[in-house]
């Protein structure tokens, strides 16, 4: 990873190339990417994945207004004026989203949340949202994946699905990868998934367990109970999980004979029934297997920034999403400060969305409150929260129009290099003017 | 018929990409419609891809889906996919259960040809 300026290498005089440029459309956050721009195009994207061309290749400068008020093109200034106000008349404002921004972005976000009392919550509390609430009661036996590219031997999947969603995380640091201590890569290594379908993902692996849905709490259980030596029941194993028993005993023997163990795991576990405790037994578990050798445990992220999100809401307020500043100092309870219950429960009365799109992913009770609130969109897209929103904001594509810093997944700042620049503001820029006015409008400094 | 299945949204790459190329574009719209159904499934209640099935939740949510046949086996028998988007969001319900997270995916639903 480089934090130097871009660099430049032009081929034509019409065609610029920014070298080692970051792709922020997942958590993978690839700075190895070359892309070619032209006239305010990128034209090529080498080396990034089928997601991140589709990322690099359809974000450019568009022709939309930086700012509509009800749907009517107005200045920039008049909708912050807008904004401020929206803020600081209601009673239980709520800013959500950050997971597609710069981390500077982020934390003058958390500012205005504190300013005006609010409640500030990212896109993690519906994604690894339960897996951030287990961190705090069984911790985290973490690395970067520059460890896992170097040292991982046995490598198990579990709930999630790279091979689609994280289409170079094989590539660079998880299975192929020619490592300090796996010189043969890919034949070095043991690769495991364990899911309820049997993805992509599940047919580049060395072992594939199609376990019950529904049954990770008790296929982790399982494998914790074996770690201790505890003798179960075949059959109760077989009708709890869907796989024998023989099969469990046989992973577990490789996950103690391993060098270095990892555990990636997706929202297969966070999204289903058990949630928080799912994630719990997992974080368990590798804990365990330290007793044995050395194991290691990490979430896949989805989004460029939302590790970002995590670590700035954290170092900002203490507590990584979910955060109720009205008393003053910072309160979390998820199920209580989290989006999706603030507008299910008609709690929220104005809401700030940050490079999210609530309209097209929240449940239909959460989407109804918001759509019947005032509520600001900042996206450089046209969504379905920006349609629908009292003040939307046309902003610049972090990454591809603007600089900063972002988190990879294992909690790696990587700083952006900009390609071209956009008519529209940053998030930050916007950000910024609204957390000025508001702070005028609140007599506050 | 209606029998009572257990739906997975998730994510796809197809999914993903429209997320750049536009929510609005056929493209996306189409892959966050299309319900995935195990090859077995298809044949038992006599689907052919592009068939239209009404899916509903416990709940009483509901959604009409036209379906495809699962690639490559990756559904067991009794498995739905969908790719997430507005059509899988409606299925969930506000309850997060003390979590922030709405439970969207191992969902009972049942699944009616239309």
């Amino acid at each position: 990873m480089s934090t130097t300026a871009a660099s430049t290498k032009p081929v034509d005089p019409s065609v610029k190339v920014v070298t080692d440029a970051t792709c922020t459309f997942c958590g993978c956050v690839c700075d190895d990417i070359d892309i070619s721009v032209k006239d305010n195009h990128i034209i090529e994207a080498k080396r990034a994945c089928v997601m991140g061309k589709a990322w690099f290749l359809n974000h450019h400068a568009d022709d939309r207004p930086s700012c509509l008020i009800e749907g009517k093109p107005a200045s920039v200034a008049e909708g912050v004026e807008r904004a401020a106000r929206i803020l600081t008349e209601a009673r239980y404002p709520i800013i959500y989203g950050l997971s597609d921004t710069t981390s500077e972005a982020q934390r003058v976000a958390v500012h205005i949340g504190d300013l005006i009392a609010g409640t500030v919550d990212t896109t993690t509390s519906v994604c690894h949202g339960p897996s951030g609430m287990a961190f705090q009661s069984a911790g985290e036996v973490t690395c970067t994946l520059g460890e896992i590219a170097n040292r991982g031997d046995l490598i198990i999947f579990w709930g999630g699905n790279p091979a689609e969603n994280h289409p170079r995380h094989f590539t660079k640091y998880s299975l192929m990868p020619k490592g300090m201590f796996l010189p043969n890569g890919r034949k070095d290594r043991t690769a495991v998934a364990i899911d309820v379908r049997n993805t992509k993902t599940a047919k580049a692996m060395d072992l594939f367990f199609q376990v019950k849905p529904r049954s990770d709490f008790e296929c982790l259980w399982t494998l914790r109970a074996l770690a201790k030596g505890i003798d179960l029941d075949p059959a109760v194993v077989k009708k709890d999980t869907g796989i024998e028993l023989a099969r469990w005993q046989d992973l577990m023997a490789r996950m103690k004979a391993c060098k270095f163990g990892v555990i990636l795991f997706g929202m297969g576990l966070t999204m289903t029934r058990g949630k928080h405790l799912n994630s719990e037994a997992l974080l368990s578990l590798a804990r365990d297997m330290n007793a044995f050798t050395r194991f290691v445990v990490k979430p896949m992220r989805g989004h460029g920034n939302v590790t970002g999100a995590d670590n700035v809401v954290t170092w900002s307020t203490g507590y990584p999403f979910g955060v109720n500043m009205s008393r003053g100092y910072p309160r979390f309870n998820p199920g209580e400060y989290t989006t999706s219950d603030t507008l299910a429960r008609n709690e929220a009365d104005a809401a700030m969305i940050i490079a999210s799109d609530p309209m097209a992913n929240f449940s239909q009770p959460a989407r109804e409150r918001l759509a019947s609130i005032p509520y600001i969109a900042l996206d450089p897209k046209d969504t379905p929260t920006t349609r629908a929103a009292t003040v939307a904001f046309t902003t610049a594509t972090y990454g591809i129009n603007t600089a900063g810093t972002v988190y990879r997944m294992d909690d790696v700042p990587i700083f952006l290099r900009p390609a071209f620049e956009s008519p529209h503001p940053s998030d930050f820029d916007v950000l910024t003017a609204i957390k000025h006015r508001v702070m005028e409008l609140t007599n506050q400094q | 018929m209606a029998e009572t299945f257990i739906l997975v949204p998730g994510r796809t790459s197809k999914q993903g990409c429209g997320v750049s190329e536009g929510k609005f574009t056929d493209g996306y719209q189409k892959e966050i419609s299309s319900l995935q159904v195990a090859d077995e499934d298809m044949k038992r209640y006599g689907l052919v891809n592009g068939d239209k099935v009404r899916i509903t939740t416990e709940s009483g949510r509901q959604v009409d889906l036209a379906v495809i046949t699962a690639p490559a086996k990756e559904l067991p028998s009794g498995m739905l996919f969908l790719a997430y988007g507005d059509l899988s969001s409606i299925l969930m319900d506000g309850d997060t259960h003390g979590t922030g997270m709405p439970t969207s995916k191992g969902m009972d639903v049942t699944m009616e040809k239309l």
